[in-house]
């Protein structure tokens, strides 16, 4: 099986069973307020990891190119409050120009 | 607006970045067909380009399989506030389960009686379902034709989604913090750690920082 299929199925049976436990197990065990800090704060350390590795990386390897000109156009969009979808448009044709013809 | 119609809104727009997605599975090596399945059974967009993207930049099965799961407990705790509200069991427990993301239970959490609550979910979480495995098809069948993703910035729209993302949950100066540290953290790890490792990794500052106030 390639690894692209071994992807699909253990993170589809980990996201699943996490959404059923949670509908299953009892309220009182979720609680705690370390556990609710923790819990608001692994989606905001695992996304801005995703934002640096894929725009800032290669491989192992640090590096500049048309990604992280298109990703400081996002971030002085969302700065700017502009809606998401623009926020989308603007890095991709951003960076996109950067590659054609930087 | 009745909550039907915010739920449906809710469902198309969001629904519709699965084109979005559909496209970033295609650019990271991922086939049309799992895409789908992606889609279908994983059902958290988060989730779903986490994934896509750590394998399809060299990190491996388990590495991509781990940063999507962590990612995928939020939806846990979305499940244990919605029980209350939903009571449900067996087989509708079994599909409710699935819905339970951030914008049906956002949407839910919102109104202010308990039907509205029960409304909402469900309109919004079927109408994610439904539009965001279809835009998933149509963006994948679209990316295949399109060829090279950096010829039009897919590359970039990917993290620019995660950006997005983390804007949302940026309220106060200690998430902020957070995030800094996060970033500067996997700029210090990749030249020494296989790819995906560094965004894993990450997890431990979420540990060490929610431990304590």
């Amino acid at each position: 099986m390639s690894s692209q299929w071994i992807s699909v199925i253990g993170t589809s049976f980990f996201c699943y069973a996490f959404k059923f436990l949670g509908h299953s197990l009892p309220a009182s065990w979720f609680n705690h307020p370390r556990a609710q800090r923790i819990n608001t704060y692994i989606p905001i350390v695992l996304l801005m990891g995703l934002v640096t590795v894929q725009s800032f990386t290669e491989k192992t390897k640090l590096v500049i190119d048309h990604r992280a000109a298109g990703i400081a156009v996002a971030f002085a969009a969302l700065l700017a409050k502009a809606p998401f979808p623009v926020v989308i448009i603007l890095a991709g044709v951003s960076s996109a120009l950067v590659y054609r013809f930087g | 607006m009745s909550v039907k119609s915010d739920s449906l809104s809710v469902g198309i727009t969001v629904g519709a970045f699965g084109s979005a997605f559909g496209a970033a599975a295609i650019a990271s090596h991922y086939t049309v067909a799992q895409a789908c399945a992606l889609s279908l059974l994983t059902f958290s967009g988060a989730s779903q380009f986490a994934v896509v993207g750590v394998l399809g930049a060299g990190g491996s099965a388990f590495s991509a399989i781990s940063t999507a799961s962590l990612l995928g407990i939020r939806n846990g705790l979305y499940g244990v506030r919605m029980a209350q509200i939903l009571q449900i069991n067996g087989i509708k427990r079994i599909f409710g389960a699935q819905l339970t993301i951030d914008e049906s239970t956002g949407v839910a959490l919102s109104q202010d009686n308990e039907a509205d609550m029960k409304t909402g979910f469900w309109y919004t979480g079927l109408g994610v379902f439904i539009f965001w495995n279809l835009f998933t098809l149509l963006g994948a069948l679209g990316a295949n034709a399109l060829g090279n993703p950096a010829d039009w910035g897919l590359d970039t729209a990917i993290p620019a989604i995660f950006l997005g993302l983390v804007w949302n949950r940026l309220k106060d100066k200690k998430s902020w913090a957070i995030a800094i540290s996060a970033l500067a953290m996997a700029l210090a790890l990749t030249p020494f750690a296989p790819a995906g490792v560094p965004i894993m990794a990450t997890v431990i500052l979420a540990v060490i920082l929610g431990w304590r106030e």
